[in-house]
């Protein structure tokens, strides 16, 4: 977009052209045409993705807000290159990822691995896993959810996945972003994306329904008790 | 073509995902109809993401959006003076 709005301002639209909302693009049109405080609605629906991005990398509260926060600021800084040809929340989450990024590199001290060796340690070799093999978790999520442990052992073993399996995962499937998406956003391939993904998957697999398994809520016996 | 259990559990996520076609879906949800050790590692998984996917589980830090809205409400006000040019996202 270069700058130039590629829509016409809203306020140039003859009246009961716009039904309902305007769209992202009208927003940004409007935001670049001066409309500034139009970037509050602008980034109210991706707040939660700038912070999870910030999160999954950086893993602590504080320095994700301060990196959300700052990754926000920068796009709409920045707004005026947006140029369209990918979606808003895609170029957001690159945003978010790359500051993301760049804190984890000033924080992390010269013994730690490197992205290359975590990669290549973490990649392993294609089939080797083993899921867990417990058969009677079967309790509906929706109760699970209610369960405070529940939620932080999802959370743990989230948090204790290796960065690139952690990264896709957190945006496949908390942000809820298409393969596409992700891979943009990430700089890779969508095949690279998937694999990651099933690994990350299967890991929290074999990491968490031991867990859940043994604390299941009280259900229903065959006898009519509380289990 | 008969699956073993080995060969399921490589495409667990893609058939979750709905992204597995033709007849290696028949073949695996055949598998599942008579195997319970790979139905209950599928219905674990598939378990996992919801739980994953409710805000509940990730959820945002008390007041983050009125600290962000504030800090961007004057970041609009009073544009810092020389945003450095290695902050410019890359691409749109």
């Amino acid at each position: 977009m270069a700058g130039t709005p590629r829509l016409m301002n809203l306020r140039e639209m003859p009246a009961g052209m716009l039904t309902g909302s305007p769209s992202e693009a009208e927003l940004i049109a409007c935001i670049l045409g001066g409309e500034k405080e139009l970037f509050h609605d602008l980034i109210r629906p991706y707040e939660r993705m700038a912070y999870l991005t910030c999160f999954a990398i950086l893993k602590n509260e504080t320095e994700a807000e301060d990196a959300a926060q700052e990754a926000i600021i920068n796009a709409y800084r920045h707004l005026g290159s947006f140029r369209g040809d990918a979606k808003f929340s895609t170029w957001l989450v690159t945003i978010a990822m790359n500051e993301g990024r760049k804190r984890l590199r000033k924080a992390r001290t010269a013994k730690e691995e490197s992205l290359e060796q975590t990669t290549q340690n973490a990649e392993g070799p294609e089939g080797d896993f083993t899921p867990a093999f417990l058969t009677d978790w079967r309790e509906i999520p929706l109760e699970a959810l209610e369960r405070k442990e529940v939620r932080e052992a999802v959370r743990a073993a989230v948090a204790e996945l290796p960065d690139i399996y952690r990264e896709v995962f957190t945006l496949r499937d908390v942000e809820e972003l298409n393969v596409e998406e992700t891979a943009a956003a990430l700089g890779t391939s969508a095949n690279v994306v998937k694999v990651r993904l099933h690994r990350a998957r299967m890991l929290l697999q074999k990491k968490l329904v031991p867990f859940l398994k043994t604390t299941a809520p009280a259900r229903k016996s065959w006898f009519g008790r509380n289990a | 073509m008969k699956l073993e259990c080995k060969h399921v559990w490589g495409y667990i996520s893609e058939y979750l995902d709905g992204t597995v076609d033709g007849a290696l879906r028949e073949d695996i949800e055949k598998h599942l109809e008579h195997c319970e050790i790979c139905s209950a590692i599928l219905d674990s998984t598939r378990n996992i993401l919801i739980l994953t996917a409710d805000d509940r589980t990730f959820e945002l830090p008390v007041g983050y959006s009125e600290r962000l809205h504030e800090r961007l409400a004057k970041e609009i006000k009073e544009p810092a003076k020389n945003p450095t040019a290695s902050d410019e996202p890359s691409d749109g």
